[in-house]
């Protein structure tokens, strides 16, 4: 395998693997964690790396992952504390902690290989370089294998609990009843996004991470209904995010890891433009055609409302509608046309009156919309 | 010449939210001086009312009158307390400060409130009961504390009429008489009142007229003629029960 | 040597206090707004702005390059805005993913840039991470206007930002643009945080905007007092961080300025008479037996409540664990409350209060002058 397609699969397996537990911080709003713990974790990093002088030391992994769990732990408390807000709290607690790293790093690490730059940013270009051997065998890039078992990890623990997630996810406190604890299943969440972070961050840097973990499940709820399908969604567009950065990043030669996020964020507002039911475009194209419709059973509501009452005589009238209406007079004529052409109104001696058909509709419209 | 006889005119009002009509095509005449309750089930867009009566949610149709003016030229002349829920209590600001707010509408843009917007406030806020509280930060008040420095407040805007939100919801029972008689006495003063209440209940008792309310205005009127068991019926559907038996003995229906 | 080291000095600190002042006193609204993290996105957000503006102009003239930060800033803030309104992606989604995407849209351009023969671009890392000993200063100068710029805004408009910020609603009924004001809240702060990002570097600007007003909160009741105290706080950990780090060798700015930062923070949570953990500690101490106790004994309460007419009606376990902070003793609690004849078990799971206990209940509602949640 070149080197260039050893990057792309190491792109497409991260992005998966954040993908996964990324479903359940956009469902649960609490995306921004995400964006705490993959800052947070750098001072675990940091002490790990001093300690065993190796960037692929599962020690690192281990100290980085409970940093992460550190973040929520303080988060939490003070949230709990309720002096501070949930969103201040989360301000609060990730600029220390990444502060904190990058001192140990420029106080204690240069001349060795661990920049802020890197951990910040990420360089996938490099990650081919550091190899995975097994007795004297290259079995490909470290980063692909430790992506992979955390993709894994994750797919595993995703299935196994499913049906906490879930209801957790849905209501804490329904799951609270049936047994579950949500906090166990809130710390196992973040646990896994903590362990997806570290794993991520040589290769493709916090920031990307972040993106990685928002953009596709939030473009997968534009278009899905189910949290099955969502995930479904969320892992394949990953993937594209990911071949498609990669493919531009190789065409225009400039960061991988920018140029991933940029094509997830691209991905994401092609979706929010053109998705069929909840796209901007939909939205706009049904109004268009709903607010005349709709316009007509309003019409027929006022009408119905003042019918066989004695302001009818002026609240029917057509030159007068509308002013009763508030509408301008062109689309009042327009509305009343299209009422006509659907012989839903009738025009008598200047007024304008329901036909049987249009007291149907508007019965029907009240009943339908009411409560 | 402003015709004064009406306080606040409604016509064909509709509302929706994302083409999901929650008021349709409501008509509503309140009489200077009325003091009216909105009710009606959960989702019947009675707060809607009065937000969309003050323009604070846009309307898809329909006109607003204020004393037989135009809602934009009328707007001074109401004023408004949200429902207690929907505010940011952990503020760093004290119970004289809230009320003073109320002077703001009148002070314009860039001018300050002075003593004599501080006078103002704590003379209202002595029409409430809570003049011992005016140092107090707004954290520490109860329930129905809160809710007398938001009537103090609109107290504050001497405004001839009055729109609540839901100013009895979880109060405990000393405020809800304290502010029960408030209304009493703006409604003495020939100010014009209307509350969004949810409890059938104390209907007759507080009230002169009520609007009964389900996405359209199922009838209005004062609380003998208007606060019927078939009414309440027709706003309630089969939900009504034997709080709608409860209103109808009390009104003699 | 000495004199040029105190003028650089000088001009460090005076630009890292005006970032403070201004970052702090926005920051106060932002934060009494629950829009604590919106600085995070908007900072992380300006990289592109700023990578373009050098793409384009080659320079890195201090104004330009804030133009292009802010404008990239508020674009950003407006498509969390319309991704919020017109879709069903929750805010806090739609703000983390304006950061990464338009950061790592920032990160393609800046390594565009680095392609280029002029390597000048050395100057744009510092955004990342803030290197205030690089300030010049017409940097400062253009700094300190906008500061004051945005405070002046802000003292004029006082009354209005109170109203947005504690119940816009209300303001709205007083015939106030409220939806105006927002955006123009949302445009100071922007500028704020890019008058911060060459000082402490666009990771770490969040911190500037949130850490203030969260210590100056914990100390005041009064808004007027909060924001003077956060500028307060932000201007003089935005000076002690550039000294500090001015001084000490190998010690990068924006780093220290949060770490100092963050120490007042946690003072403030700690010591903060009143409010803080400690005066907290020291009552709860001192009431130990009953503060342990009330929780459950008006939850019940509560629930019974909801049960008009029905003394009797019991109540699981599991939803008062559900009302309760996690690891809460509740067996304890209600074996306590049970001996005390303030609770009784109703069936074998159930439970609810005795009329004693609700009298007790009612009595210590009557009682408490805080805040029942």
């Amino acid at each position: 395998m070149s080197a260039e397609f050893e990057i792309l699969a190491i792109a497409v397996v991260t992005a998966v693997a954040a993908a996964l537990p990324g479903t359940y911080l956009v469902l649960r709003r609490t995306a921004m964690v995400s964006d705490a713990i993959s800052h947070a974790i750098l001072p675990g990093i940091v002490v790990a790396f001093f300690l065993t002088h190796d960037l692929n030391s599962p020690l690192l992994l281990l100290a980085a992952a409970a940093t992460g769990v550190l973040t929520v732990v303080l988060i939490e408390a003070l949230v709990r504390s309720r002096l501070v807000p949930e969103d201040a709290s989360i301000g609060l607690v990730f600029p220390a902690l990444f502060s904190i790293g990058v001192i140990l790093i420029s106080r204690g690490a240069s001349g060795v290989h661990l920049d802020t730059d890197a951990v910040l940013l990420g360089e996938l270009a490099f990650a081919p370089f550091h190899r995975l051997t097994v007795a004297g065998v290259d079995l490909g890039p470290a980063a692909l294998w430790s992506m992979g078992a955390i993709l894994a990890v994750n797919a595993v623990l995703i299935l196994l609990a499913w049906k906490e997630l879930k209801l957790a996810t849905v209501d804490a406190g329904l799951a609270a009843l049936l047994g579950f604890h949500p906090l166990v299943i809130h710390y196992g969440l973040m646990s896994m996004v903590s362990v997806t972070a570290v794993g991520a961050f040589d290769a493709v840097g916090s920031i990307l991470v972040v993106a990685l973990m928002i953009a596709p499940p939030a473009t997968a709820y534009l278009l899905a209904e189910r949290l099955g399908s969502m995930i479904g969604l969320a892992v394949a567009i990953a993937a594209a995010g990911a071949a498609l950065g990669w493919a531009a990043a190789l065409a225009l030669d400039v960061s991988i890891a920018g140029s991933i996020a940029t094509a997830c964020g691209l991905v994401f507002a092609v979706a929010f433009l053109t998705a069929p039911e909840r796209g901007l475009l939909a939205q706009v194209r049904r109004r268009s055609g709903q607010r005349l419709d709709f316009a007509v059973r309003l019409l027929l509501v006022h009408l119905l409302h003042h019918e066989g009452t004695p302001e009818a005589a002026e609240e029917c009238r057509e030159s007068g509608l509308h002013r009763h209406l508030g509408w301008r007079e062109s689309w009042t004529r327009r509305v009343v046309a299209k009422a006509r052409q659907r012989a839903l109104v009738d025009r008598r001696g200047g007024l304008v009156l329901p036909t049987d058909a249009g007291r149907h509709l508007g019965d029907h419209a009240v009943i339908g919309f009411s409560d | 010449m402003q015709d004064r006889r009406f306080a606040l005119e409604v016509e064909d009002l509709t509302v929706a939210y994302s083409d999901q009509p929650v008021l349709w095509d409501i008509d509503l005449t309140v009489p200077a001086g009325d003091k009216m309750a909105i009710v009606g089930p959960n989702g019947a867009g009675k707060s809607t009312l009065i937000k969309a009566a003050m323009g604070l949610v846009p309307s898809v149709a329909g006109e607003v009158r204020v004393f037989g003016r135009p809602f934009a030229k009328g707007r001074g002349e109401i004023a408004y307390v949200p429902q207690r829920s929907s505010l940011e209590w952990d503020f760093p600001t004290d119970v004289l400060d809230v009320v003073t707010m109320g002077t703001y509408g009148s002070l314009g843009w860039f001018r300050r409130p002075g003593a004599a917007e501080r006078r103002r406030a704590q003379a209202a806020l002595e029409v409430v009961a809570m003049e011992a509280f005016e140092r107090r930060p707004i954290a520490q008040l109860s329930g129905g504390q809160q809710q007398r420095v938001l009537l103090a407040r609109a107290l504050v805007q001497e405004a001839p009429i009055l729109m609540l939100d839901e100013p009895f919801q979880g109060v405990d029972a000393p405020t809800e008489r304290a502010i029960a008689a408030v209304l009493d006495r703006l409604s003495d003063e020939g100010k014009t009142v209307i509350v969004v209440h949810h409890d059938l209940q104390t209907v007759p008792e507080y009230f002169d007229s009520v609007l009964l309310l389900n996405v359209r205005a199922i009838e209005s009127g004062p609380v003998a003629d208007v606060f019927t068991e078939d009414n309440l019926r027709l706003t309630f559907g089969g939900r009504v029960g034997v709080l709608a038996q409860l209103a109808a003995a009390e009104t003699g229906g | 040597m000495e004199l040029f080291g105190d003028y650089t000095l000088r001009v460090v600190a005076l630009g890292s206090g005006v970032l403070g002042a201004a970052a702090g006193a926005l920051g106060s609204f932002a934060y009494l707004r629950r829009q604590s993290l919106v600085g995070d996105a908007l900072s992380h957000a300006a990289l592109p702005g700023i990578a373009l503006v050098f793409l384009l102009t080659g320079s890195k003239a201090p104004l330009p390059i804030m133009l292009g930060a802010a404008l990239a800033g508020w674009t950003a803030t407006l498509a969390v805005r319309l991704v919020v309104r017109r879709s069903r992606v929750p805010y806090d989604s739609a703000l983390g993913m304006a950061l990464a995407v338009f950061f790592g849209f920032g990160l393609v351009l800046l390594t565009a840039i680095q392609k280029r023969p002029d390597a000048a671009q050395a100057g744009l890392e510092s955004f990342l991470f803030g290197q205030a000993a690089s300030l010049l200063r017409e940097d400062v100068v253009v700094m300190s206007l906008l500061g004051a710029a945005c405070l002046v805004a802000l003292a004029v408009l006082w009354k209005e930002f109170k109203l947005l910020s504690f119940d816009s609603e209300f303001g709205s009924s007083l015939g106030r643009p409220m939806r105006r004001l927002d955006g123009l809240f949302t445009l100071l702060l922007v500028v704020a945080v890019v008058i911060g990002l060459r000082t402490v570097g666009v990771v770490l600007m969040s911190a500037m905007v949130v850490a203030p007003a969260a210590a100056a909160r914990q100390l005041t009741n009064r808004l007027a007092t909060m924001v003077g105290l956060a500028a307060g706080i932000g201007a003089f950990s935005g000076v002690t961080g550039a000294v500090l780090s001015s001084v000490v060798p190998r010690l990068p700015t924006g780093p220290t300025i949060v770490l100092v930062l963050s120490t007042v923070v946690v003072l403030s949570l700690v010591a903060a008479p009143r409010r803080g953990l400690l005066w907290r500690w020291i009552r709860l101490g001192r009431l130990q037996p009953a503060a342990a106790l009330d929780p459950v004994l008006m939850h019940l309460y509560a629930l019974s409540q909801q049960h008009p007419g029905e003394p009797d009606h019991g109540h699981p376990l599991a939803v008062l664990r559900t009302m309760s902070p996690a690891g809460a003793d509740l067996d304890r609690a209600l074996a306590d409350l049970e001996q005390r004849g303030l609770v009784h078990t109703v069936g074998d799971t159930l439970w609810a209060p005795t009329p004693i206990g609700r009298r007790e209940a009612e009595k210590i509602l009557d009682d408490s002058d805080e805040v029942s949640p």
